[in-house]
């Protein structure tokens, strides 16, 4: 590379800019992390004091537990439903070919493109309709229509890692094709299985919107964490948001540690 | 390589691969050729439940709106009609029109602004950083998606009230207070917190695929720098640039607590509506037709996006 249109100014420039814009993404999620462990209810530099009173109020609100009881029933179910159809799906597109099978893929993957309010309102009329709204199964009805599309994105690039010619050679030792989907195409896809349970499953415990339309009584964690945002200043927010974002920190480390376990496996496998 | 293929979006699904002649068929498969036609049991078991599901609780929903927004309500009750009332009633308000210009100038000013933002960070990941930094720099723009957005919005309260973090600090300088939150400025933060990590990783991938070899040739023919951004790079990352700006538009065009929450909602814009309209009330089929327009106007300005992206340069 020539160094005509390299200039130390500029490279320094770019980079200082890089880091500002890092510091404008994680400011709001350091701050919150900070100040839930404020002692003051009214935010403001400098800091109060170091206390651990809004985690003992968050832990004694049973409206928090009746939350994140909720969250976790609606976070696993939709995980693993969404993880199977979305499996299918990408099985399906790994080794058919059909007549409307570009219309099936759009189906199978516009849900994340259509705006939450939009999709939060037709949901709630439409379950309301048939008698499904207002409980904790609409939440995972929904959810599951909303994550489904993602689970089938990971599990579909681990599949265009295998050698399509693995399957036929199971076929050819005289294996059915569900023996060969069991001892080879699950086995393979593993890894992705596992990583799409976790992501789905942490994009369920911070979905809001389309939740905070469709559950009724039932309020999911993030849709209680609108309702403190509608009150006055409350320092629980910070508490909730560092609870749910360490949760979701873990399962993405999780996945991504096996989507590397992934990337490895393939390199070797060529 | 083709244009479709510089997007790097992921979600693009490969081709499944091609039969082979003399392929192996399973065991107790009918015979290959004619034989992957015929629907089999094995095959529906992972076709089928995707499709049902999207087909009952994403698409059926959908077509409802349709025919919910010509419902009528008596008494506060919704009652299946055929009423255009409601279209009328909607259409003919200027507070809605008001909220559909505002929405619309709004989302536009997120898309270009957040662009622009983006576009000098995802240009230093992509040509300035080590293999190894861009790795983590792209980790770290992953973790954003995992926080809760509602946390992050309630934490830029925090910053930007008017007793807030920043004019405490600018106070300290003899500065402000300037007023901050429940203005445009405040909404255009909460959208920039909302896409930035997106439009970055967006346009990081569009970028990663430019060809090294453009650029080093402008460089060898003496064009400055900023001409070579503008005149080579740009260009060919056009599909991602695009891609990521639309993004951002239908994001924030469907946001309703950036601007509740730092705009102050008020006017409002037509998400706010929506959320509104339903809440308080059995108001349903007004909110119906507002999230129809909508989706109408996505699908415009999707599709106008798309065609601009992939159009052969005229050049």
């Amino acid at each position: 590379m020539s160094d005509f249109n390299r200039s130390a100014p500029v490279e320094w420039g770019l980079r200082a800019y890089l880091l500002l814009t890092f510091a404008f993404v994680f400011a709001p999620i350091a701050a919150s992390f900070v100040f839930s462990f404020n002692v003051d209810r009214f935010p403001s530099l400098p800091l109060g004091g170091f206390s651990l009173t809004w985690y003992q109020q968050v832990a004694a609100d049973p409206l928090v537990w009746e939350g994140l009881r909720n969250t976790l029933i609606a976070g696993i179910t939709v995980s693993v439903l969404a993880t199977a159809l979305g499996f299918g799906a990408a099985y399906t597109d790994f080794r058919y070919n059909f007549f409307g099978k570009s219309l099936y893929l759009a189906l199978a993957l516009l849900p994340p493109t259509i705006p939450v309010v939009i999709l939060g309102l037709a949901m709630l009329a439409f379950l309301a309709n048939i008698g499904l709204s207002g409980g904790i199964h609409s939440v995972i009805i929904a959810h599951v229509v909303m994550c489904a599309p993602f689970a089938m994105a990971i599990i579909r690039l681990r599949l265009s890692q295998m050698d399509a010619s693995l399957e036929a050679a199971a076929w050819n030792l005289g294996a059915s094709q569900w023996v060969a989907m069991r001892h080879v195409i699950i086995p393979f896809c593993r890894p992705a299985i596992f990583a799409a349970l976790f992501i789905t499953m942490a994009v369920s415990f911070d979905e809001f919107a389309v939740s905070w339309f469709v559950s009724g009584l039932n309020e999911t964690l993030p849709v209680k964490v609108l309702g403190f945002l509608q009150g006055q200043v409350s320092p629980k927010i910070n508490v909730i948001g560092t609870f749910v974002f360490l949760t979701s920190m873990t399962l993405v480390i999780l996945a991504q540690i096996l989507l590397m376990k992934r990337s490895t496996g393939g390199k070797a496998g060529q | 390589m083709t244009a479709s293929d510089r997007s790097g979006l992921a979600a693009g699904p490969v081709p499944a691969r091609r039969e082979m002649p003399g392929q192996a068929r399973p065991a107790g498969a009918p015979a290959p050729g004619r034989a992957r036609k015929t629907v089999s049991l094995y095959g529906l078991t992972f076709s089928l439940p995707m499709l049902l599901w999207q087909m009952i609780f994403f698409l059926a929903p959908l077509l409802f709106l349709v025919a919910l927004s010509f419902w009528s309500v008596r008494n506060f009750r919704m009652e299946p009609d055929f009423n255009p009332d409601n279209w009328s009633r909607m259409l003919g308000r200027s507070v809605f029109w008001e909220a559909y210009l505002r929405t619309l100038l709004l989302s536009a000013t997120a898309a270009i602004v957040t662009s622009a933002v983006a576009f000098p960070a995802s240009y230093a990941i992509a040509f300035k950083l080590s293999e190894t930094a861009r790795r983590w720099a792209i980790f770290l723009m992953v973790i954003p998606f995992f926080t809760s957005y509602l946390v992050r919005v309630y934490s830029w309260q925090i910053f930007l009230s008017d007793n807030g973090i920043i004019n405490a600090l600018l106070a300290k300088i003899g500065l402000g207070p300037f007023p901050m939150l429940n203005s445009n400025f405040g909404t255009m933060v909460g959208y920039l917190t909302l896409c930035l990590p997106l439009v970055i990783l967006l346009q990081l991938f569009s970028l990663i695929f430019v060809d090294r070899t453009l650029v080093e040739a402008a460089h060898n023919l003496r064009c400055g720098r900023l001409r070579t951004v503008f005149e080579v790079v740009v260009p060919a990352a056009r599909v991602g640039l695009t891609i990521a700006a639309l993004f951002c538009f239908i994001l924030t065009f469907g946001d309703f607590v950036s601007p509740l929450y730092l705009g102050g909602g008020d006017p409002p814009t037509l998400s706010i509506l929506i959320t509104d309209t339903t809440k308080s009330g059995q108001q349903w089929p007004r909110a119906a037709v507002v999230a129809l327009v909508m989706i109408a106007t996505l699908l415009v300005i999707a599709f106008a996006a798309v065609r601009f992206a992939y159009k052969e340069r005229g050049r």
